[in-house]
C-alpha cells in the first residue's frame, strides 16, 4: 500500500514499445533539414501489457464517487450513468468529425437542440449557445456579452463595474479581470444574503452588472433576491447567474424567474458529465432575448425537422472554443435529463433533502455560521475544534480519509474561517449519510480525547500528508530524468487555502 | 428513478431528524414571488433500454463516411485500446479535481507524466495540465505574453487556423489586446513580413504545420519574434514531434496545440484537450493547475497541485486565468497514448502520415489536378486544386463515399477550387486511390 510506484519514465527500458504502427511500403520524404526533429523525445518505451498496469495501478491511488461519498461541496459530485460512457461511444457520436457537412450531422445538431431546449426551460431564458468548456469559460463569454451589449447601447465605456459577494468563487472575480471589468465586493449579512445596505450605494449607471451564485456558496437561497434584481435593472445593470448551484433548484426556482439576464450552467456537476479528475466539463450558457445577437457562432437552428449551424450573426462576439462545444459531454447530459425527464425537481428536492439531513445531524456538533435551512449544500466551521483542541478543518478532512470518505470543501467559503463545505447530492443513501455523520462526530470526539490521532491522518493512504510549501518554493514540475532523490524535511505545514469548489 | 436510493420511510425518518412536515417545508426560503409553480415541460422520463434506442437514434442520424480525408485541426488518427480501458477506470473517470493529494496520487503522478511528456514533445521546460482546447490555449499564451512583456500587440499569422485566431480575437478584447494579423505568401508565412510587424508586439503566433498543411519557416519565424523582444509562440500537432523539431529547439518561448491527435476521438469536436508549455523562466505566469513534486511527512515521494497562488480560488481577481475545471481526462488518454507509442511509434505515424500525403499528392498530380502550393514541404496535410468549385467537388465525392477534406474557401477567399486533404496513418493506399476516383472523375 505504501509503496512509491515509479513513474512511467522511470519503468522504461530502450526498444520496447507499446503499439504497433501501419507501415506502408512507400518512401518517407524527406524533411528540410532545418525543421527535422534532431534528438527524439524521451517518451516511455513499454510494451504494451505494461502501460495497462502502470495506469491500473495509478488508479488504485486515486479517489472517485465511484470508490465512495464525496461530498465536496460546490462540486456536486453525484453519481455517474455507466449507460452515458457507452451512449456517448457509438460510432456515430465518436467518429463524427466536427466540420463534416451539415447533413451528415443532422443526429448531432438535433441533440445539441434539444439539449438547448432542455436549458432554456429549466432556466427560463431564451437562448443558449453551447459553446463554453466549462463554468468560468461560460463566465468569461457572459461576461463579454455585457460588454457587447453595453457597446451596441453605447454605455460601453461608462460601464465598467461588476458587483460580486464576498462568499463567491474564485473564478468569479477573475473572469471579471479577463473580461476587462473592475470588480466592485458586496458583504453577505448576518443571515448569509448579499447585504442589501452595503449594496445599494455601490450600484449606479456605472455597473455593467452583477455575478451571483444563487444558492450562494453558503448554500443558502438568497432571500432578498427580488429586491437585489431591482437594485441592478433599476440603474440598467444585467444579472449573472453562476449555476455552480443549479442542482439546488431544477424546477423549484428559475434563473430567468428570479431576474438574471445569462446563466452557465456546469453540464459536469447538475447534469452527471463525469469530472474526469479535473475535467472535461460544459459551461452552456442561456440568455435572454436581448442578449442573443451576440452569442458566439455558430447557434444551432431548427428549420421543420433540419438542423443547421448559423454562423450569419454580425453581432456575434466571435468564438470562445472551437466548433460547437464539447460534444460528448452533451451526450452525456443530454442521456441524463432524459433519464430523470419533467421529474428533475425531485432531483433537487432529494439533494436538498440529503443536505438538510446532514446539517440537522451534525449542527451540535461543529460551529454553524448561519442557522437557516440549507439547500443541497451547507457551511459548518471547525472554529471550535480549533480553538479549544487545536484541530483545524484540514485535519478534519484528513481523518475523514480514514473513514472512507472524501472530505468536503474546506477553507471555502473565505468568509467563513475554518470552513468545511458539504454536499451529498441526491444519489447517496441514507446508510452512507449516517456512517458519514458517525465519522464526524467521531472526529469531534477524539479531537477531546485523542487529538493526535486526527492530527497524524490520513492513515494507510499511499502517502502521508505532502509538503505543499516545499512543492511551490521549489518546483519540480517535470520527470528529470537523471534520478533525483528529495531529502525528507521537516514537519509539513497546513495550507489554509480553498480546497474544493 | 434507479439514481436515487432513498425509500419513502427514509424520506420519513429524515424530514423527521430535520424537523419538517415536508419536502416543501425546506424550500420556505425561497420567496413566492421566484418560485416555480407548474412541471417543467420536458420530454417524458426514460428507462435505460428506452434512453438507449433513443440515442441510438440519434447516433443513426450521422452519416459517417466510408473513407474521410477530413482534417483542418481535428484529424482521424487511431485511438489504441488501452486509451478506452484506462479512461473507463471509475476512480479517473469519477473523480474531481485532486485538491486532496493522499486521495489523489494516481490522477496527480499522471499528470505530471503527462506535463513531462508535453515538456519532452516541445523541448520547453513547464506545462501545465491541459486547457479546453487547441484555441483557448493560443489565447491562454497571448496573455502570459501580455503579462510578461507589458505590450498589447499579438502578431498571428494568417496561415493559423481560423478558429484558432477567432477565439483569440474573441479573448483579445477582455485582455486589451490588439491583434494583427500577417498574410501568408505562397502557403507560408514570409518572416520579412512578421518583422514588419513585430515592433512593439507582446507575442508572434504561428502554426507548424500550418493551417494549409504547409512547414513554415518557423526557426526564422522565432527568430524574428526574439530580434523584436516578442514571444514566439508556435502552434503545433503533437503527432507531427517525433518527425519535426520542438519548438523549444528553435527559440520558441511558449508552444501550445490541440491535443486531439494524441488519444482522443473526433466525437464532434470535443471534449478534447489542449496543451500549453513554456520555458522556465514563466511558470509563475502560467494559466491553470502545474502538478509538483513533493514529500510526504515521512519523506516519500508524492504529487500535489502547486504554484497555486496563480490560481482563482486563492488570487481571485489578480489570478493568471479563471480556469478551474480543465481536460484532466482527455489529456490522461493522450498520455496513454503517447505511452504506448514511445520514441519510435511516434517517429513511425509521422513517417507513415508523410508517406501517405506524398503518395497521394502524386497519384492527384498525375491525374491532372494541381496542388495549391507545390513548392512548399508538408506534413500529413496538404491543399489540392479540384479544377471546379470545392463543394460541389466535395459533395460529388460524398455521394461515392469519400470525403475528401475541407473546402479552403470557407476561410479563404480567393481558395473556392481547393480541398485540404488530411492523411492520418489509419489511411491506406487503396483509399487514396478511391479519393484520386472520387476527385477525378
Amino acid at each position: 500500500m505504501s509503496r512509491t510506484v515509479p513513474l512511467i519514465y522511470e519503468r522504461s527500458q530502450p526498444g520496447r514499445r507499446g503499439l504497433e504502427v501501419p507501415r506502408p511500403d512507400l518512401p518517407v520524404p524527406q524533411l528540410p533539414e532545418e525543421l527535422a526533429r534532431q534528438e527524439p523525445p524521451r517518451l516511455p518505451e513499454l510494451a504494451e501489457p505494461e502501460v495497462l498496469r502502470h495506469f491500473t495501478e495509478l488508479s488504485t491511488r486515486n479517489f472517485g464517487v465511484d470508490t465512495g461519498f464525496y461530498p465536496l461541496g460546490s462540486c456536486t459530485m453525484k453519481y455517474n450513468p455507466r449507460v452515458n460512457e457507452r451512449l456517448a461511444s457509438l460510432p456515430g457520436f465518436r467518429d463524427l468529425h466536427p466540420l463534416a457537412d451539415e447533413e451528415d450531422v443532422q443526429g448531432a445538431l438535433e441533440l445539441e437542440w434539444h439539449l438547448g431546449e432542455i436549458l432554456r426551460e429549466v432556466t427560463g431564458l431564451d437562448a443558449v449557445c453551447l459553446q463554453p468548456a466549462a463554468g468560468s469559460q461560460g463566465e468569461l463569454t457572459g461576461l463579454l456579452l455585457l460588454r457587447a451589449y453595453f457597446d451596441d447601447r453605447g454605455e460601453g465605456e461608462q460601464r465598467r463595474r461588476i458587483v460580486i459577494p464576498d462568499s463567491a468563487h474564485g473564478t468569479n472575480p477573475a473572469s471579471v479581470t479577463m473580461a476587462g471589468y473592475e470588480l466592485t465586493p458586496v458583504r453577505t449579512d448576518a443571515r448569509g444574503n448579499i447585504d442589501l445596505d452595503d449594496l445599494r450605494p455601490k450600484v449606479d449607471v456605472h455597473t455593467a452588472g452583477l455575478m451571483l451564485t444563487n444558492p450562494s456558496t453558503l448554500g443558502l437561497f438568497d432571500e432578498n433576491i427580488e429586491a437585489i434584481r431591482d437594485v441592478f435593472h433599476g440603474v440598467g445593470a444585467l444579472m449573472y447567474y453562476d449555476g455552480a448551484n443549479l442542482n439546488a433548484v431544477c424546477g423549484i426556482s428559475r434563473p430567468g424567474d428570479m431576474g438574471f439576464d445569462v446563466v452557465h450552467i456546469n453540464l459536469h456537476k447538475t447534469f452527471s458529465q463525469p469530472h474526469g479528475g479535473g475535467g472535461p466539463g460544459g459551461g452552456p450558457i442561456v440568455v435572454r432575448d436581448t442578449l442573443a445577437p451576440f452569442l458566439p457562432v455558430p447557434l444551432v437552428v431548427r428549420d421543420g425537422d433540419r438542423y443547421r449551424l448559423d454562423y450569419d450573426r454580425p453581432k456575434s462576439i466571435g468564438k470562445v472554443r472551437g466548433f460547437t462545444g464539447p460534444f460528448g459531454v452533451f451526450v452525456r447530459s443530454y442521456a441524463f435529463m432524459r433519464a430523470w425527464g419533467p421529474r428533475l425537481r425531485e432531483m433537487s428536492e432529494v439533494a436538498v433533502l440529503n443536505a438538510n439531513y446532514l446539517l440537522a445531524r451534525l449542527r451540535d456538533a461543529y460551529d454553524l455560521p448561519f442557522d437557516r435551512l440549507c439547500m443541497h449544500e451547507f457551511v459548518l466551521s471547525a472554529r471550535t475544534l480549533k480553538r479549544d483542541h487545536g484541530i483545524s478543518a484540514l485535519d478534519v478532512a484528513k481523518r475523514l480519509m480514514d473513514f472512507g470518505f472524501h472530505p468536503p470543501t474546506i477553507y471555502f467559503p473565505l468568509i467563513v474561517p475554518e470552513a468545511l463545505m458539504i454536499e451529498p447530492t441526491e444519489t447517496e443513501a441514507k446508510e452512507t449519510l449516517d456512517a458519514f455523520v458517525e465519522a464526524m462526530l467521531a472526529i469531534a470526539r477524539e479531537a477531546r480525547d485523542e487529538p493526535e490521532t486526527i492530527r497524524s491522518a490520513p492513515h494507510g493512504r499511499p502517502v502521508e500528508r505532502l509538503d505543499e510549501g516545499r512543492a511551490a518554493r521549489q518546483p519540480i514540475v517535470r520527470h528529470g530524468f537523471d534520478r533525483h532523490e528529495l531529502a525528507p524535511l521537516g514537519e509539513p505545514r497546513p495550507v489554509e487555502a480553498p480546497q474544493g469548489a | 428513478m434507479s439514481y436515487l436510493s432513498l425509500t419513502d420511510a427514509d424520506r420519513e425518518a429524515m424530514l423527521a431528524a430535520i424537523g419538517v412536515d415536508s419536502v416543501d417545508e425546506l424550500f420556505r426560503d425561497v420567496p413566492v414571488g421566484v418560485r416555480f409553480s407548474r412541471e417543467l415541460d420536458l420530454p417524458p422520463a426514460l428507462a435505460e433500454a428506452d434512453l438507449t434506442r433513443e440515442l441510438e437514434r440519434l447516433a443513426g442520424r450521422n452519416a459517417l463516411p466510408e473513407v474521410s480525408f477530413l482534417g483542418a485541426g481535428i484529424y482521424d488518427h487511431y485511438v489504441p485500446g488501452v486509451v478506452d480501458a484506462v479512461l473507463q477506470r471509475g476512480e479517473f473517470l469519477t473523480a474531481y479535481t485532486p485538491y486532496q493529494p493522499e486521495l489523489s496520487q494516481g490522477v496527480l503522478q499522471a499528470i505530471f507524466e503527462y506535463q513531462t511528456a508535453i515538456c519532452e514533445l516541445t523541448g520547453l521546460d513547464v506545462a501545465n495540465a491541459s486547457g479546453y482546447d487547441g484555441t483557448t490555449v493560443a489565447a491562454d499564451a497571448c496573455f502570459v505574453a501580455k503579462q510578461a512583456t507589458g505590450r498589447t500587440k499579438i502578431v498571428v499569422t494568417e496561415a493559423t487556423s481560423p478558429q484558432v485566431r477567432q477565439v483569440v480575437k474573441t479573448y483579445a478584447r477582455g485582455f486589451g489586446l490588439d491583434v494583427v494579423e500577417v498574410p501568408h505568401d505562397g502557403g507560408t508565412t514570409d518572416p520579412d513580413r512578421v518583422r514588419e510587424s513585430s515592433g512593439d508586439a507582446a507575442a508572434v503566433l504561428f502554426q507548424q504545420p500550418n493551417f494549409f498543411g504547409c512547414l513554415e519557416p518557423a526557426p526564422d519565424l522565432a527568430a524574428v519574434a526574439s530580434e523584436a523582444d516578442a514571444l514566439a509562440v508556435a502552434h503545433v500537432d503533437l503527432v507531427s514531434l517525433g518527425v519535426l523539431e520542438a519548438p523549444g529547439n528553435y527559440g520558441c518561448a511558449l508552444a501550445v496545440g490541440e491535443g486531439q491527435s494524441a488519444g482522443n476521438w473526433m466525437s464532434y469536436g470535443g471534449p478534447h484537450y489542449g496543451f500549453l508549455a513554456a520555458r522556465q523562466n514563466y511558470i509563475r505566469r502560467l494559466p491553470g493547475r502545474i502538478v509538483g513534486e513533493t514529500v510526504d511527512a515521512a519523506g516519500k515521494r508524492g504529487y500535489v497541485l502547486t504554484l497555486q497562488t496563480r490560481e482563482q480560488h486563492i488570487r481571485r481577481e489578480k489570478a493568471t486565468s479563471n480556469i478551474t475545471t480543465n481536460q484532466t481526462l482527455l489529456a490522461l488518454a493522450g498520455l496513454v497514448h503517447l505511452s504506448l507509442l514511445g520514441p519510435q511509434g511516434l517517429r513511425e505515424t509521422g513517417e507513415t502520415c508523410m508517406a501517405l500525403a506524398q503518395y497521394a499528392k502524386e497519384r492527384l498530380t498525375a491525374r491532372g489536378l494541381e496542388l495549391l502550393f507545390p513548392e512548399k514541404a508538408t506534413f500529413k496535410e496538404f491543399a489540392v486544386r479540384v479544377g471546379r468549385n470545392a463543394a460541389d467537388a466535395i459533395r460529388s465525392a460524398r455521394a461515392r463515399g469519400v470525403h475528401p477534406g475541407y473546402a479552403l474557401g470557407r476561410d479563404y477567399p480567393g481558395l473556392d477550387d481547393a480541398i485540404l486533404v488530411a492523411v492520418t496513418e489509419r489511411r491506406t493506399t487503396d483509399e487514396i486511390d478511391r479519393l484520386v476516383q472520387a476527385l477525378t472523375t
